[in-house]
């Protein structure tokens, strides 16, 4: 069966405050950098996965993502998805 | 009639709730494994604070899956009283047997402190025993007790007379100045305040005896 690799990004919903972000922007202009406007922290999580079709590794990451990864109350997530086995750097 | 007090790997006010249920108030509690699924012989659950899992991922998100919660979706069903104590309230919400989430406090502190409270709702049996009116101190002690939901569901909170307690002075930015809410049906309540800490006059406060003596009251 192929191989997939995935990488999900989960981030708080645009209407969720994050003062994690808010810390780290104003630690931003500490550095002397200016002009950042928004900073908003996420996660992402890369994930590799055996599946008989892309198809199947697509919902599987949905799944995982929509009931583990993320909790879609206060969060977004979104994802990317390859076949691992025709990556010619393996 | 027992109370059975869930221990997951990392909760920490496990023993503190036991030591509040038997030493203090005399109400018969024992502990329940988190692989457990057996829950026949307890008459409550407590979900404890701490950090179930390490608190890895999200409060809350690993501890859903243990096997014991799948027991306790039946168990609420039925009418069982379940109280979901801080990380035990985050559990709660995770599972979905409380609507909303509980995110990182405002201004990123871990607040470690006594706060005073407004009972909102004396709908349910958890706070049938307080004074109309009455407001209460409880301690509160975390880094991820902000409450969050949409407005639907706030409404929702509000038109079924769900949210139990509110913070008198907001602490870490809840909606709502939302401390604690029960589920429709009334049988659950999650809150951030911990009642075990409040249930001997040593500790300056008794507020929360009577939220953990209405676990076996009907």
């Amino acid at each position: 069966m192929p191989n997939f690799h995935a990488k999900v990004f989960v981030s708080l919903r645009p209407s969720v405050l994050d003062p994690a972000g808010e810390a780290a922007k104003s630690a931003a202009l500490r550095l002397g950098i200016n002009g950042i406007n928004k900073l908003r922290i996420g996660k992402s999580i890369e994930l590799d996965i055996t599946a008989s079709s892309e198809e199947e590794a697509k919902n599987s990451v949905e799944v995982l993502s929509d009931r583990l990864l993320a909790n879609p109350v206060i969060e977004n997530w979104t994802f990317e998805l390859h076949q691992s086995d025709l990556d010619s750097d393996i | 009639m027992t109370v059975g007090i869930v221990v997951f790997p990392g909760s920490n006010c496990d023993r503190d709730v036991k030591w509040a249920l038997k030493d203090c108030l005399g109400i018969p509690a024992d502990f329940l494994w988190h692989e457990s699924r057996d829950l026949t012989k307890f008459d409550a659950i407590v979900l404890p604070g701490g950090f179930s899992y390490g608190d890895y991922l999200r409060c809350g998100a690993i501890a859903r899956f243990a096997p014991v919660l799948d027991s306790l979706i039946d168990f609420v069903k039925n009418g069982g009283k379940v109280l979901g104590i801080c990380n035990g309230f985050q559990v709660l919400t995770e599972l979905g047997l409380l609507p909303g989430a509980l995110t990182r406090n405002k201004d990123l502190h871990f607040i470690c402190n006594t706060v005073d409270l407004s009972i909102s709702s004396y709908r349910t049996d958890w706070f049938a025993n307080y004074q109309f009116g009455e407001n209460i101190k409880l301690p509160i002690a975390h880094g991820e007790g902000r409450y969050q939901c949409n407005s639907d569901t706030l409404k929702q909170l509000e038109d079924e007379d769900s949210i139990a307690i509110r913070y008198m002075n907001n602490p870490n930015g809840s909606m709502g100045d939302i401390a604690g809410i029960t589920n429709k049906n009334g049988n659950v309540l999650g809150m951030m305040p911990h009642p075990e800490r409040a249930t001997d006059s040593l500790f300056g406060q008794i507020d929360g005896a009577k939220i953990l003596k209405s676990l076996l009251s009907n």
